[in-house]
Order: C-alpha cells, then structure tokens, then sequence
C-alpha cells in the first residue's frame, strides 16, 4: 500500500529538475582561481581563451592548460598570438581521452597546474582548456573552481536542447560565432531559448568574437567570479 | 590478490595511467606495431623487461611499507630504480605516475615516501601503497607486472582501433608470464636497494626518448 509522500526534501530529487548547484566548490585561498573552458571541437575555446587573456593579461596574473588531443597545437596558437608569455602555457597529452584528463583521472592536469604555481607566484587566475570533446564532458570540481562550456552556432541549433551535463550544469554557457547564425541558417533565439530552458538560473551569453574580439561580457563574468574569491 | 593492489591495477584508479601508453605510441609511429600479431611480441618483451624491472622494485617498496621503513630508505629505493632506468623521458613518465598515485592515495607511510622524495617512481609508489595496506610484495609486483603489459594494450585499441577482444585475449595469454616476472621480484624483496636486479630494454629506452622528442614537434597523443 502506497504511503502518502508528507513530507519536504532540502534538496530536489526530481532527476530531470534543473536548478543551480546548491554546492560551491570548494574555495582554497592563496592558490590561484581555476576556471575550466570546455566543449565540443571546433566551438571556439582556443579562440575564447586567446580573448581572455588580451581581455584579462594587463590587470590579472593567469596562465593557461590546454588539452587539446593534438596536444601541442592550442600551445602553439596561444604563443603565435603573443597574448601571454610562453612560459605561461603548458600542454597536456590525454592519451586519445580527453574528457578522461579533465573528469575521471585529473593527476596529469593538476600537474601541469602546481607546476605553473611553483614557477609564477602570485597567479591569480589558471585557465585549463579542455581537448574537443562531446556534450557529455565535464570538469571535475577536483580540477577547476568554476567552467564554461563553449557550443557554437555552425554546430546545429539543436544542441542546447540536447542537454548533457556540459550545458546543463557548466557555470556558464556560451552560444559562440553568432556572426554566422544566418549562413548556416541556425536559429539563436531557439538556442537561447533551449538554453534558458535547459540550465534554469545558470547564465548564457551569445556572443562573436569577430564583432567583440576581446569577449566583454565572458570577461566580466569571469572578473567577477574572480572578485568573489576570498582573499 | 590485495584489494589495495586491485584498486591500482584498475583502470580507472586516478593516477594518471591512462595518458601513458609505455613507448607503444612510438612503436606505432614508426610502423613497428601495426596489428595484433605485432603487438604480442611487443607487450611480452616489455612484461620480461620493463615490467621485471617494475616488478622487483614494487616488491621491495611493498616489503619496505610493511616494515614502515624510514625516509634514507624510500631516498635510496628510489635513487637505485632511477640508476636503472637510462632514459631521462622514461624516468619522467615513471615519476608523473608515481606523483598521480601518491596524489590519488593517503596513508601515513606514504608521508614518509613523499618526504624522502615528493615525485617517486611508479613501481615504489605503488608498492608503497600496496605495503602499507599491509599487501605482500607479491600484489605489488604482480600489479605493476600487469600494468606494464594492460597500459600499452589500452593505447593499441586506442591508437590502432584494434579489436578489444583480441588485444585482450594477448593479455590474457601472459598471464602465466606475469605470475613468473611477480615470483622473481618477491625473491628479491628484502634484498638490499643496491643489489636489487637490473633487467633492461635498451629498444624501449630509445623509444621513450624519440616519442620525447617527438612530442616536441609533432602530433603525440600520449605523455609516453
């Protein structure tokens, strides 16, 4: 016999419910802020990343990670931009994995992170891009203090409404290469609409880094995380 | 078998194994191992040579966590494994692993290794940690004699897209030969550090080196 449900739950335990984490990762003062920067291949991350370090590099101390299966190839982009100082950047070899090096075994990428601690003292912000992966990749929380996840428009109007943990729980989630919205006849108001949809509370933002190439809004956001960091 | 040595010998242990394929990628890269048939030959000649090696020091690390061995003796354990393997790239590899073990596990014995040296050798760590679960040199060496076989078998599917059951059953096959390489290494476990055996694989030295080097200019998707 079915017992009548009285009473309230402190947390919501309806699976498909979307809300945003009630739990803050966990703070570690006088270490550097480490903001994880994912999604599928071609997104726009590298670009993203190169924005926030012309954006960021004159007022805060950051280094970056990169993961990209080709492992040197974001590296060497990141140098030939000339947006941060070669010894600022380390890369990381996933075997063939990389939601594995960012999710389910980080030691390598933690690694790469105390090593650039130990030669920069005083960094305040570690960037860790992922390699190109799929909807399903995530950063552990053992790994980075808060993520982006990077979808663009050229790869479908649908994948906002295809979910996965990437765009439903990310801390941000940014429609990328707006500019072409119209050549690949993907509609932005359904994606930002899905988006909406799928993440509840948790902030988008669209943007095109030909229009805007230094990525204001995706720089503030990041500003501001970095301001609520306990000294 | 230990259930400390089975949560090491896992694939999913968070050491940071899954980025190593054990100079496989090398192999691969220059046509060396291109089917099954190539890649038995290869995972046997590194089980009876990188993974003795690895065996025999796992051994005695697992003897030394037993007997809560002191800082000098981790310091010399490890300094005798790094006189035993040449190449600077492999001794890299060696001690990324061995960092990601300590990072992945906690125990007080383990404090002690890391004091002695905070970046050890994979095979000491994981007999550090297989010691200080009170495991016997045999589920440390049997561990690390697997793994040096199952890590470049992973990268192979990986690499070649060959087909899982086959590579698996090339795992399988060596199974009598993992237990041979453990039985050797727990005769020596109590041996002194110095006079510990020393198999070597001079072609794997100089792959590890190559893919070192070439990781630096072209496409590598492993760390070794």
């Amino acid at each position: 016999m079915p017992v009548e449900h009285t009473h309230t739950h402190p947390v919501n335990f309806d699976p498909t419910a979307t809300e945003p984490d009630p739990h803050a990762a966990a703070t570690h003062a006088g270490r550097a802020f480490r903001l994880g920067i994912g999604g599928p291949v071609g997104s726009g991350k590298t670009a993203l990343v190169a924005a926030l370090c012309r954006a960021l590099g004159g007022q805060v101390e950051l280094a970056v990670v990169t993961n990209d299966i080709y492992t040197t190839e974001d590296a060497d982009f990141l140098r030939g931009a000339g947006v941060l100082d070669a010894t600022r950047i380390e890369a990381v070899q996933t075997g063939c994995c990389p939601h594995t090096a960012i999710r389910d075994d980080i030691s390598a990428n933690l690694d790469a992170v105390e090593h650039l601690e130990q030669h920069h003292p005083g960094l305040e912000l570690i960037i860790v891009e992922s390699g190109g992966d799929n909807l399903t990749a995530v950063f552990s929380r053992g790994l980075v203090d808060a993520q982006i996840f990077v979808v663009d428009v050229a790869g479908g109007d649908k994948v906002p409404r295809k979910g996965g943990p990437g765009v439903t729980t990310a801390d941000l989630l940014v429609i990328n290469k707006i500019d072409l919205a119209e050549q690949v006849r993907a509609d932005l108001g359904v994606m930002v609409t899905d988006a909406h949809r799928m993440r509840g509370e948790l902030p988008v933002i669209t943007q095109s880094l030909v229009r805007t190439p230094d990525a204001p809004e995706v720089a503030a956001w990041v500003r501001d995380r970095l301001a609520a960091q306990p000294a | 078998m230990h259930a400390a040595a089975l949560m090491l010998a896992d694939s999913r242990f968070p050491g940071g194994g899954h980025a190593h394929s054990g100079g496989l990628e090398e192999a691969v890269a220059r046509g060396l191992v291109h089917s099954e048939s190539d890649l038995a030959p290869f995972l046997a000649g590194r089980l009876r040579t990188a993974g003795e090696l690895a065996a025999v020091f796992a051994g005695a690390a697992a003897h030394a966590g037993r007997r809560d061995a002191g800082v000098d003796h981790w310091r010399l354990l490890d300094a005798e494994l790094d006189a035993r393997t040449p190449s600077p790239a492999q001794r890299t590899a060696s001690r990324a692993q061995g960092r990601g073990t300590l990072r992945a596990v906690s125990h007080l014995v383990l404090d002690t290794l890391a004091a002695a040296t905070p970046r050890p050798h994979h095979p000491i760590a994981v007999g550090a940690v297989v010691g200080a679960s009170e495991g016997a040199p045999a589920d440390a060496a049997l561990t690390v004699a697997y793994l040096a076989v199952s890590g470049p078998a992973s990268a192979a599917v990986r690499l070649l897209g060959l087909d899982p059951f086959a590579v698996n059953a090339l795992v399988m096959r060596l199974i009598p030969v993992m237990h041979t390489v453990a039985e050797y290494a727990v005769r020596h476990a109590g041996t002194d550090p110095a006079d510990l055996p020393a198999p070597a694989a001079v072609g794997l030295d100089l792959l590890a080196e190559a893919h070192d080097r070439h990781s630096q200019k072209e496409v590598r998707l492993f760390a070794s």
